[in-house]
């Protein structure tokens, strides 16, 4: 055991992490500002009874991930996964357990950083900045920046403000800068979705390359298809709770078994039978029957 | 194989360590805590190499602000001179708060209080929203917290340099011209800055706890301005009125008071020493350095908070 942890170099450990959202003002019937006179005032009340509502995203997860992996997380809207990938590169805190990495991880986006009443030209540099890179590197990426989203195709755009841009236009020059740094651990949140056709194919590219430099990429996607070609290894999330976690192949099964996805239908089988096929045994406490979807 | 499961899974090939030695595996092989909070030394270094990224978010925000308007980048200058202009015509004009100073001063005085106020004025409201303001960066991108709070206060610094031009038009226009003393409003205006950003840092931590300071705190900084000295000389307005001394000290001493009497007492001929407090250079300073210094740590403290719901 001490050989193969030895081998394996482990670049992020999550151990038993729980993370839990806090909202304000959801007093229910009471009016709402009497509901924020009282928690102001009477601080030591349970948060239930003051009006915030506790939000479980994340249950009780954890796992380990070793250099040269390329993970996909996968599951249905809401259960956990943005919200997990956040806490793995540091932006939202945990309730309780840990999470360990090796070096920062980033995670792939730089939207919020950027201007929209800002030219192109102006948010490359805002956005390359906000990532952490130095002023020589953006001068030395500018060019291939601006190619790569093809801004400039059909003529001087990028020194237009961004919001005169298409979204698609947008949405391209967002990944552009984002995809232009190398990072020690890499989390994508769904970025391949955006833009053309054809952009798509150059940004799956540039995700590989990137893999290629970083030692562990994070995937979500709702999009099998991108993760079967991206990932070897994939974790299931589903209301907040680690449901599986194995080769991409075994987890996707179970998983489109569980949504009835069509993109099971290559090897057509009716979706019954794919639940009742021979699998492990689920575990106790019944997480591992599909719920009803 | 892969397993359903609720609990810990044991990794797709070879074993991992149980749960119990996640901690001590993370350990043997160097890993840290995700989003801990650096030391003060390291967050300051962390910062420091930040710089590039703060000076350009304070001028993107800056450009970002007038970029719609047809006038442009010219509203930059407008702003601060039509607030002065309002202000002159009600306490000039209207009320006659001039009391105490001759006529050719009083406008210029006015001016400069008003700029110099907005300046803390507006690093204040920024700041309580620098945070709560921006939580889609926080909790996108990882950069030292207190980035957004100094970027924001300089940016005011940057609005603040627009407003001098209009300043130095004024004092020609009433007859105080370029000399010496003119130099003394770096290090007023650095010693502001200073002051500011500490405020700036203390009330980005506590809007991003409770974001409804940003409803509250323009009545404050009202009832702050308004106690200042901005439109009418604290000495020349206390004079015949029967107020204990501490009041007096008090309203002398507040930072507020004493950076518009350094920046009026650098710029305007008519406004010699006599209208200034005692010690007023060493006030000055203690604000700065006490609030700075408060405010940076008071934020770091909570470093690795921000980004909550």
């Amino acid at each position: 055991m001490a050989d193969s942890t030895d081998r394996k170099v482990p670049t992020v450990v999550a151990d038993g992490v729980d993370i839990v959202y806090r909202v304000n003002g959801t007093g229910a019937g009471r009016g709402s500002a009497t509901a924020a006179l009282n928690r102001i005032l009477r601080r030591k009340q349970t948060e239930k009874a003051s009006g915030v509502r506790r939000v479980h995203a994340v249950r009780n997860v954890s796992f380990v991930a070793y250099r040269g992996e390329a993970i996909g997380l996968i599951g249905t809207n809401g259960s956990g996964k943005s919200t997990l990938l956040k806490a793995v590169a540091g932006l939202l805190p945990v309730e309780n357990g840990r999470i360990y990495t090796d070096g920062q991880p980033s995670l792939l986006g730089v939207n919020a950083a950027l201007m929209s009443d800002l030219t192109g030209e102006r948010n490359v540099h805002l956005g390359g900045l906000a990532m952490g890179m130095s002023r020589d590197e953006i001068k030395a990426r500018y060019q291939e920046i601006v190619d790569f989203s093809g801004i400039n195709e059909k003529g001087d755009f990028i020194t237009l403000p961004m919001r005169t841009y298409s979204s698609g236009m947008a949405a391209r020059l967002r990944f552009s800068i984002a995809a232009a740094k190398d990072h020690d651990v890499l989390l994508v949140d769904e970025a391949l979705a955006t833009g053309d056709r054809s952009f798509q194919k150059r940004s799956e590219a540039r995700i590989r390359e990137l893999r290629k430099h970083a030692g562990t990429v994070f995937l979500v996607s709702h999009n099998n298809k991108s993760i079967r070609d991206t990932c070897d290894r994939v974790l299931w999330l589903e209301r907040g709770e680690l449901r599986m976690d194995g080769p991409t192949e075994e987890v996707l099964k179970e998983y489109e078994a569980f949504t009835g996805d069509k993109a099971a239908k290559p090897k057509p089988k009716p979706k019954p039978q794919a639940a009742a096929a021979p699998k492990p045994a689920p575990a106790p406490g019944g997480a591992g029957v599909p719920l009803p979807s | 194989m892969s397993q359903v499961l609720h609990t810990p899974p044991p990794a797709p090939a070879g074993p991992t360590p149980a749960e119990d030695d996640l901690a001590a595996l993370a350990a043997r092989h160097g890993l840290t805590v995700s989003g801990a909070r650096p030391s003060l030394a390291e967050y300051v270094r962390q910062l420091w190499g930040r710089r590039h990224f703060i000076l350009a978010f304070s001028q993107a925000k800056l450009t970002a602000q007038y970029s719609q308007a047809k006038l442009g980048q010219l509203w930059q200058v407008a702003t601060p001179l039509l607030n002065a202009a309002v202000y002159f015509f009600i306490f000039g004009l209207l009320l006659g708060a001039n009391r105490g100073i001759p006529s050719d001063v009083y406008v210029p005085f006015l001016v400069t209080g008003v700029f110099v106020f907005t300046f803390t004025q507006s690093s204040v409201l920024a700041g309580v929203r620098a945070i709560s303001g921006n939580l889609g960066l926080v909790r996108a991108l990882h950069f030292p917290r207190a980035s957004l709070p100094i970027s924001f206060a300089l940016q005011q610094l940057q609005q603040l340099l627009f407003s001098m031009v209009v300043l130095v038009v004024v004092m020609l226009a009433f007859g105080s011209f370029p000399d010496p003393s003119w130099l003394l409003v770096v290090p007023a205006l650095v010693l502001q800055f200073v002051f500011n950003t500490g405020l700036a840092l203390i009330f980005a931590r506590m809007g991003s706890k409770t974001p409804d300071l940003a409803q509250l705190m323009p009545f404050v900084l009202r009832t702050w301005m308004y106690a200042s000295g901005v439109m009418f000389s604290i000495p020349a307005m206390l004079h015949d009125k029967d107020v204990p001394g501490w009041l007096a000290d008090v309203l002398q001493w507040n930072p507020a008071a004493i950076y518009m009497d350094l920046v009026r007492f650098a710029m305007i001929d008519g406004y010699g020493s006599s209208y200034l407090p005692p010690h007023v250079w060493a006030f000055a300073l203690g604000w700065a350095v006490l609030t700075g210094v408060a405010g940076f740590v008071y934020f770091w403290k909570s470093e690795e908070r921000y980004g909550r719901g």
